[in-house]
């Protein structure tokens, strides 16, 4: 019995991760990719962790799946799923945990699908691995999923180069929630896509969600996309949430400066052309001070007093 | 607990391991993506540390240098020329003679440490001229393309496929005998090999964007093969080149042994020519065909650990063995309390 | 050659001629490029460009909007001559590039016009130190002078690029990704070009170093006066940065115009689908799958223009005749809806639709 089978209250969060630390032991030094982050998902909420390339965002999902491989390793904190510990469940319950209780769209997913396999062959491993379905009732159950993703069933019988980007993804996604788990793990789902598919994609997540109800973990750099999916949303940098509120506050009254920056950095699709600045080269946060609650249910790092001065200082065009 | 630049820039390291995008977000001095403290070295640079510090590098290194000092130092350890004969025939390893004598009566050990000069010569020489050819060649091919690659690439997989022995052994038996026509031979029958290899290697960095920004520079051809491209193979021209000298040393062995290489050099393939002509083999005097035939091998193998170790110093995961089974034992002593993230498994790809 | 605007009407693959006399920087016209598909002794060819003209005058930043696959990227190829097009003619300065050096580009060619990669981290050889690579533009085309003169002009270009002079020195690997393309910057700067192709040169950076690398643009165009081509999938910073705007799709023009008129008024059913795609968090929630399906189809394949019975130029199926849009000072044109794409390069570009909510009505 997973963990998502059993009910829990709408109060108790699906996802709680506290003080987590996630450590690089190279060569001759261990670099902290992930620092004391706190952070938690409650049921059929979507969470957007945003920021930029090196901040930790993916390191923090391959933690909550377990994925974490040498040199990486989990150096403090806790995750707990549900009430239970994520980082001390032994080998048979991760198994069931992975893919039953939490999925992951990994980054470039679509490409990442087995070239040699059809679709139809790839999901029926699913349920024939995971759920124990005979084959007929798995390319049944497969047949269904597709459905759901809106791509035409007679697709099983298809290969992953047979189908175009934004097809594979839906595969793909299709394959993370066909066993229904409470919480989907979405990492830059739509980096490697069009403009044009990656908005379809994202309804077609949205529609997913609305029609399961499973919380989704998003994890992108494009605050856009991000804003207009998550209900809330971190902005992390360097290992360490700067800010954490609401979506639609954080769009409109971003407090720290870095993210800020993040939001100035897409320019407009309307009015008069506005110079922008995005962040200044050399300004760099360090020392990333503990959340502070600005106002109700927003939460932001302070910044220092010099550290302030000099990010007003570089921002002079 | 502080979370400095430093932090910040090698987490880009980590970041990329877990598979992120790589790049690095706005950074003040210099910007570099690795924590202060490391230095920081051109490609080529690392390699050449890296292998200093390997021990495979290292062990090949040395046994090699031996050999290559007693080649040098033949002519001082043993004046005289080794073919002379100097004691009672087919005697056994004794004081006088350390490693007996054949069955003329020659010094085993002043045959084969005076084998080591032609052995070595040819070996170093092919290995060189095969490389440098196959360099011309994969460079003109993955530069120019279109009809010089199918042409060259066309030439290269005939003489691939030509059966390396036979053709051995009509060249050697067709041209006149001596050192520069096993020279000749070898690198005829060599040079397709490593082509191949360097070929593709050269293809692969031939697409770099670099390359296309050093043409709409301006830059020439030749300059763009040599100056750009060439200094990114460094290390796989050195493992074709290590790979291509153990082909020298191998088959110049074999071709003396069948009795077509020059008969009148000593070198090791001639000794194992000589011990199978005079019966060495069938009356058992182990003394006078293992020493050349097992300095062969231990060139060999000294090249090869260096090839080895330029691999390993290359291509980073192969080093990591070595981290993981430290980080293992430490684990389990000092922090019971965390479950180490599988320590037994490998990363996979 | 130039008459005034009202006397000539726009023709059918003619913008209309507002050129004030002066030749412009670049000019593109009817470039053709096929490429060879198949096995060795296949005929068979896969069109990437079909006939692209396009125009950009002496300080003027033109964007080239398209999805992967629209055929950008090979544009620019054939522009910086590192691939041969199949048909057309490139003039610069109103010289015909291609018929004057017929095998590959002059020395003067490459000293007028430069190109920036999309890869930061590809475009610069790893083993060479920054200043390398700006010593050889500048020593290529003559312009390193004395030792002294040379380091002058180092530190100078540099700077200009908002870089320091210390970073000379430096190895790519030491540089951020932003750092790498501003010495990309400099590199195309040094030769003292009268056009830069810039082939989608933030995409690969992160979100809030791209802002500084598009105003270094700008700035480039105001105090130098230099072109740019500036290829990019992002409509919001072609807005930012570009006077003009061109959509290609499927290998092919099919609109163009002044940027800000271009985006609040697409006349295009494919620029209209790229518009509406945008993220904007102000208008969330307004996706809807069946008016993104119209869309699709009419990208496609329309039975109708909008603009039917246009004075100027009457509709065509057969032939990509363009009509005016909006105000002429805008130069904002549109191609006939009529006309279809080839059906290869077409399908390939804008390929498997989500099926429509409703399974009856599809």
């Amino acid at each position: 019995m997973t963990v998502s089978q059993t009910s829990f209250g709408s109060h108790e969060p699906v996802l709680e991760i506290k003080d987590l630390t996630v450590k690089y032991r190279g060569d001759t030094r261990s670099t902290t990719a992930v620092d004391r982050v706190s952070f938690s998902i409650g049921t059929g909420e979507i969470f957007g962790l945003a920021g930029e390339s090196g901040c930790g965002k993916s390191t923090i999902a391959n933690a909550i799946m377990r994925l974490l491989r040498d040199p990486a390793e989990i150096a403090g904190g806790s995750i707990r799923f549900g009430g239970k510990d994520v980082l001390a469940m032994k080998q048979e319950e991760l198994r069931r945990f992975r893919w039953q209780d939490v999925a992951m769209v990994f980054q470039s997913a679509m490409n990442s699908l087995n070239p040699v396999m059809t679709i139809g062959d790839q999901i029926v491993d699913i349920y024939t691995t995971h759920a124990g379905y005979t084959r007929k009732e798995s390319l049944r159950r497969a047949a269904e999923l597709l459905e759901l993703v809106r791509i035409d069933p007679a697709r099983l019988k298809s290969y992953p180069h047979q189908l175009s980007g934004g097809m594979r993804q839906r595969a793909v996604i299709a394959m993370a929630v066909a066993l229904k788990p409470s919480l989907l793990i979405l990492d830059e789902p739509t980096t490697a896509l069009d403009v044009v598919v990656q908005q379809e994609i994202m309804a077609q997540i949205k529609e997913l969600q609305r029609e399961l109800g499973f919380s989704v973990l998003f994890i992108t750099h494009d605050m856009s996309l991000m804003v207009e999916l998550s209900h809330r949303m971190a902005v992390m940098y360097g290992g360490r949430i700067v800010e954490t509120a609401k979506a639609r506050d954080i769009h409109a009254a971003p407090q720290h400066p870095y993210t800020q920056a993040l939001m100035g950095a897409f320019p407009p699709l309307t009015g008069p052309r506005v110079p922008l600045r995005g962040l200044a080269d050399g300004v760099k946060f360090s020392n990333i001070a503990d959340l502070e609650e600005a106002s109700p249910g927003h939460f932001v790092s302070p910044l220092p007093a010099d550290q302030k001065a000099a990010v007003l200082q570089g921002a002079q065009p | 607990m502080t979370t400095s630049i430093a932090t910040t820039a090698s987490t880009v390291a980590g970041e990329t391991l877990a598979g992120g995008t790589g790049t690095i977000a706005g950074m003040p001095d210099g910007g570099t993506g690795l924590p202060p403290g490391a230095s920081v070295r051109r490609p080529n640079r690392t390699l050449l540390h890296g292998l200093l510090t390997n021990k495979k590098a290292m062990t090949g290194a040395a046994i090699l240098f031996i050999f290559i000092a007693l080649a040098l130092l033949a002519p001082v350890l043993y004046p005289d020329n080794p073919s002379k004969i100097t004691g009672m025939a087919s005697q056994e390893p004794d004081a006088e003679f350390w490693l007996g004598t054949t069955a003329k009566g020659q010094d085993v050990l002043a045959l084969t440490i005076h084998g080591a000069r032609s052995s070595l010569f040819v070996g170093l020489t092919v290995g060189f001229a095969s490389t440098f050819i196959g360099i011309l060649v994969g460079l003109a091919s993955a530069y120019f393309g279109k009809f010089i690659d199918e042409a060259l690439s066309l030439t290269t997989n005939v003489f691939l496929l030509l059966p390396g022995l036979p053709l051995l052994v009509i060249l050697a038996a067709f041209l006149p005998p001596g050192l520069g026509t096993v020279i000749l031979v070898l690198v005829v029958t060599g040079w397709a090999g490593s082509a191949r290899v360097l070929r593709s290697q050269a293809l692969s960095i031939r697409s770099k964007d670099f390359v296309a920004a050093a043409v709409v520079t301006g830059e020439r051809p030749l300059r763009i093969m040599f100056r750009e491209i060439l200094p990114n193979m460094a290390s796989i021209v050195m493992g074709t080149l290590l790979a291509c000298i153990i082909y020298g040393i191998g088959a110049q062995a074999g071709l003396e042994f069948l009795g077509l290489g020059d008969v009148s050099t000593v070198s090791w393939g001639n000794n194992l020519y000589w011990a199978g002509n005079e019966g060495a083999l069938l009356t058992g005097s182990w003394w006078v065909f293992v020493p050349s035939g097992l300095c062969i091998a231990l060139v060999a193998f000294s090249l090869s650990l260096i090839n080895y170790a330029v691999d390993e110093v290359t291509n980073p995961r192969l080093r990591k063995i070595q981290v993981r089974k430290i980080k293992v034992r430490k684990i389990k002593k000092s922090r019971p309390a965390h479950k180490p993230a599988q320590p037994g498994k490998r990363a996979s790809a | 050659m130039s008459t005034p605007v009202s006397a000539r009407p726009a023709t059918a693959l003619n913008t209309p001629d507002l050129t004030n006399g002066e030749a412009p920087a670049l000019e593109v016209k009817g470039l053709v490029k096929d490429f060879h598909s198949g096995g060795l002794f296949s005929r068979a060819s896969v069109r990437a460009l079909g006939g692209v003209d396009l125009t950009i005058r002496r300080g003027e930043i033109v964007a080239l909007v398209g999805e992967s696959g629209s055929g950008k990227s090979t544009l620019a190829r054939c522009i910086a001559r590192l691939e041969k097009p199949t048909a057309g003619r490139i003039l610069l300065n109103g010289t015909d590039v291609l018929k004057r050096d017929r095998f590959q580009a002059s020395r003067e060619y490459r000293s007028q016009l430069q190109m920036v990669f999309q890869d930061p981290f590809g475009s610069l050889n790893p083993v060479h130190r920054i200043e390398h690579f700006l010593t050889r533009s500048l020593t290529l085309h003559g312009k390193a002078g004395t030792p002294a003169q040379l380091r002058t002009r180092l530190d100078g270009l540099m700077t200009t690029v908002g870089l320091t002079p210390d970073m000379l020195n430096s190895y790519p690997h030491e540089l951020s990704g932003g750092q790498r393309q501003r010495v990309a910057i400099a590199r195309a700067l040094a030769v003292e070009p009268e056009v830069i192709l810039a082939d989608e040169p933030t995409s690969m950076l992160d979100v809030s170093v791209r802002i500084g690398i598009l105003n270094l643009m700008r700035q480039l165009r105001d105090k130098q006066g230099i072109s740019m081509l500036y290829i990019t999938h992002d409509l919001a910073s072609a807005r930012y940065l570009a006077d003009r705007i061109a959509v290609m799709f499927a290998g092919e023009l099919v609109e163009e115009g002044e940027s800000l008129d271009l985006l609040a008024n697409p006349a295009h059913p494919y620029t209209r689908l790229l518009v509406s795609a945008v993220p904007d968090p102000a208008r969330t929630g307004s996706y809807d799958p069946r008016e993104r399906a119209a869309l699709r189809a009419a990208v496609m394949e329309s039975s109708s223009c909008a603009f039917d019975g246009d004075p100027e130029q009457r509709c065509s199926a057969a032939e990509p005749v363009r009509h005016r849009v909006g105000d002429p000072a805008n130069e904002h044109w549109v191609r006939c809806h009529l006309y279809r794409p080839p059906a290869s390069a077409a399908s390939h570009a804008l390929s498997a639709e989500p099926r429509t909510e409703n399974k009856a009505s599809a």
